[in-house]
C-alpha cells in the first residue's frame, strides 16, 4: 500500500475533462477563480469557449449553472467543498435540485485532509448538507482511477449530482479500467468479523486498518461506498448480516455524512453495533494531514480500534 | 418613436385584464402577493403580448426568448399572462397555491408550462438569466433573455455579482427590467436600504440604462426597442412603478399589500375600480 503510486484526484479530474469533452458536447465548465486549483486549466485552454470563470462569485456561478442547464448544457460547477455546500447551498437546492436540473457540482478540498489552509477551507459538513437535499446524488471517488469512471457515470446520469474530492495525492488502489456503477459499493476486501464502510480519501485508511486487524485475528470486510446517496443498502444489509458489526470511515464530521447515512439505513433495516470514524463533531485546524488524522482520531490505528470495540459489542 | 395607437390600447386593456385576474387569484387563494403583481402588469403585458418571441404550442422551443421573474413572488401576474397567452387554460388560475395546483406559490418550472426557470428566492434571477445568455451566445442562438428585478433583488449581493460579470462580458442578449417601486416588506426602501442612486450604480457596472415610467405603455415599448438595439453592453430598463397600481387602496398602502390577499369585499372593490378604468 505505501509503495502504490499517489495521484491527486483533482489532477485526474482535470485530465478526464479533456476526454469527456469530446464525448459530452454539451458539457461546459464553470469556475469561481480557482480553475488552477480544480485543475480545469487544461480544459479551459483546449475548449476556451466552453469554459466560464466567474471570479470569486460562487453564488452567481451556481445560479448561472442552473441557467445553462435550462438551455440543455451540462454544467460542471467547480469550487471547494466548503463553498459548494454552504456559500452556494441555496442555489444548489432551490435552483438546481428542486427543478431537477442536470448540473454537476464539482467539489475539491473536502475534509480535514486539506490540512495547512485550515478549517475555513476544510469542508467537513458538505456530505451531510448535500445528502439532505432531495434529488441530489452524492459521490466521493476514492482514487485517481475512480475519478474518470465516476465522472463519466455522473455525466451519464440525468440530474443534479455532487462530486467530492480531497486535496492531496492519494495512493491508487484500483486497476485501470475498473468499472464503477453509481449506487453500487465496491467490496475491496472480503471479511467475516466486521465491515469497514469508507469513502473518498479514507478508503485507503480503511484498507490499512484491515491489515492491522488481520494481525489481531480480526477479519475485516472493506466497502468503498463511493455513492453516499443513494446509498447501497443491499451491500450494507449483507455486511450487517454476514459480519455483524460496522465501522464507517469518512473525512467529514461524524454527524450526517456517510456515518449518518449508514446509521439511518441499518437502523431501519438491520441494526448492528456501529462506530463512526471521522471528525467527532469538531472543527479541525491547520497542519500536516497525516498528523491531523492521528490527532483527530482518524488514523488506521483509530479505525482498527473502533472495529475491535464494535466487534466486542456483537 | 411613434407606436401604433391600436397596439398601445390593446396592451393597456390586456394589462387591465391581467390585473383583474391577479385580484381574483389571490382572493381565491387566500394568500399571495398582489401589490408587486399589479405594479408589474404593464411591463408584463408588453413582454408577453408584444416583445417576447415565444410559442405557447411549443413552450420548450430552443430558439425562444427567455423570461426570468427574479421577483418571483409576483408570479400571479406572470401566471395570468401565461394563461392569457395560451400556455395553459385560464381556469387553472383559480387554483393558485392550492394543493395539487400547477401554479405554485413561487414559480416552479416543472409544474407550470411556459416558465423558463424556477424562482422566488431573491437575488438569483439575474445570475440564472446570465447563464442562459452565456449559453445562447456560445451557441450563436438568437434568443434574448429578459430578467425582471425588484427592490429586494437589488439589495441581494448575488444580483451585483451577475451585473458585474454581464458588464464584463459585454453581453447584448441580456436585458434587465428593474420594476422599481421602492416598497419592500418591512417598509419603504428609503427607510431600510435606499437603492439610490440607481441608474448610476448600473452604469458603473457597465450597463446601459434607460429610465421610464413603468405604467406608460408607449414609454415601455420605446424602452424595449432601445434595449434590443444597445451594443457592447447589457441593458437595464429602470421602470419607475407604483406597487398596487390600478387599485387605490393598495396604492395608498403598498407595504401592507406586498404579501396580503384581498378579502372578498376588498376584491370586489378592487375589481370595480379596474372595470371602471376600462369603461371610463
Amino acid at each position: 500500500m505505501t509503495s502504490a503510486p499517489r495521484k491527486r484526484l483533482r489532477t485526474a479530474f482535470g485530465e478526464a475533462l479533456l476526454d469527456l469533452a469530446e464525448e459530452f458536447l454539451e458539457m461546459v465548465v464553470l469556475d469561481a477563480d480557482i480553475s488552477k486549483s480544480l485543475r480545469t486549466v487544461d480544459f479551459a485552454q483546449a475548449f476556451p469557449s466552453r469554459h466560464f470563470d466567474f471570479g470569486a462569485a460562487e453564488q452567481e456561478m451556481m445560479a448561472a449553472a442552473a441557467g445553462f442547464a435550462t438551455t440543455g448544457k451540462i454544467p460542471l460547477a467547480c469550487t471547494y467543498a466548503v463553498f459548494a455546500s454552504m456559500r452556494t447551498c441555496e442555489q444548489v437546492r432551490t435552483f438546481i435540485a428542486y427543478p431537477q436540473l442536470n448540473v454537476k457540482v464539482i467539489a475539491s478540498h473536502g475534509g480535514l485532509e486539506v490540512g495547512w489552509d485550515g478549517p475555513t477551507h476544510q469542508g467537513i459538513e458538505d456530505l451531510a448538507i448535500m445528502r439532505a437535499i432531495p434529488n441530489m446524488v452524492v459521490v466521493a471517488p476514492a482514487d485517481a482511477v475512480a475519478v474518470p469512471a465516476l465522472l463519466r457515470a455522473a455525466l451519464e446520469h440525468d440530474g443534479p449530482l455532487y462530486f467530492r474530492m480531497g486535496r492531496n495525492p492519494v495512493p491508487t488502489i484500483y486497476d485501470e479500467g475498473e468499472a464503477f456503477i453509481l449506487g453500487e459499493a465496491v467490496a475491496l476486501r472480503q471479511g467475516t468479523d466486521v465491515t469497514l464502510v469508507a469513502a473518498g480519501a479514507m478508503v485507503v485508511h480503511a484498507l490499512a486498518a484491515a491489515e492491522i486487524l488481520e494481525q489481531d485475528g480480526v477479519d475485516a470486510r472493506v466497502l468503498d461506498m463511493h455513492t453516499i446517496k443513494p446509498i447501497d443498502g443491499a451491500a450494507l444489509v449483507s455486511a450487517a448480516r454476514e459480519t455483524g458489526a460496522i465501522v464507517t470511515v469518512e473525512d467529514h464530521n461524524i454527524v450526517g455524512g456517510l456515518g449518518g447515512a449508514v446509521a439511518e439505513y441499518l437502523g431501519e433495516h438491520c441494526p448492528v453495533p456501529l462506530m463512526r470514524i471521522g471528525l467527532q463533531d469538531t472543527f479541525g485546524e491547520s497542519g500536516d494531514p497525516t498528523e491531523l488524522f492521528a490527532k483527530y482520531g482518524m488514523s488506521p490505528d483509530d479505525i482498527a480500534e473502533a472495529a475491535e470495540r464494535a466487534v466486542a459489542r456483537k | 418613436m411613434a407606436h401604433d395607437p391600436e397596439l398601445i390600447h390593446r396592451l393597456e386593456r390586456k394589462a387591465n385584464e391581467l390585473r383583474r385576474d391577479v385580484i381574483r387569484m389571490t382572493c381565491a387563494a387566500g394568500s399571495g402577493h398582489p401589490g408587486g403583481s399589479l405594479g408589474a402588469a404593464d411591463l408584463i403585458a408588453a413582454l408577453y403580448f408584444h416583445v417576447l418571441r415565444v410559442d405557447p404550442e411549443n413552450p420548450r422551443w430552443p430558439g425562444r426568448d427567455r423570461f426570468v421573474l427574479s421577483k418571483g413572488h409576483a408570479c400571479p401576474i406572470l401566471y395570468a399572462a401565461l394563461a392569457h397567452r395560451g400556455f395553459f387554460p385560464r381556469a387553472e388560475l383559480d387554483t393558485l397555491r392550492q394543493t395539487g395546483s400547477i401554479l405554485q406559490g413561487h414559480p416552479d418550472m416543472l409544474k407550470t408550462p411556459g416558465l423558463d426557470t424556477t424562482s422566488g428566492s431573491l437575488g438569483n434571477g439575474l445570475a440564472v438569466g446570465l447563464g442562459m445568455a452565456l449559453s445562447g451566445r456560445l451557441e450563436g442562438a438568437g434568443f434574448r433573455v429578459y430578467v425582471m428585478l425588484g427592490d429586494g433583488d437589488c439589495q441581494e449581493g448575488c444580483t451585483w455579482e451577475a451585473a458585474m460579470k454581464a458588464g464584463h462580458e459585454r453581453l447584448t442578449n441580456l436585458i434587465a427590467i428593474f420594476d422599481y417601486n421602492r416598497s419592500q416588506v418591512d417598509g419603504r426602501t428609503w427607510d431600510i436600504v435606499d437603492l439610490e442612486p440607481v441608474a448610476e450604480k448600473w452604469r458603473a457596472f457597465n450597463w446601459a440604462v434607460r429610465e421610464i415610467n413603468g405604467h406608460d405603455v408607449a414609454d415601455v415599448l420605446d424602452a424595449f426597442g432601445w434595449a434590443k438595439g444597445v451594443s457592447g453592453r447589457p441593458a437595464l430598463i429602470l421602470a419607475h412603478t407604483i406597487k398596487g397600481k390600478g387599485v387605490s387602496f393598495m396604492v395608498d398602502d403598498p407595504v401592507t399589500w406586498h404579501g396580503k390577499a384581498p378579502s372578498r369585499e376588498q376584491a370586489e372593490r378592487a375589481l370595480g375600480e379596474l372595470e371602471r378604468e376600462v369603461t371610463g
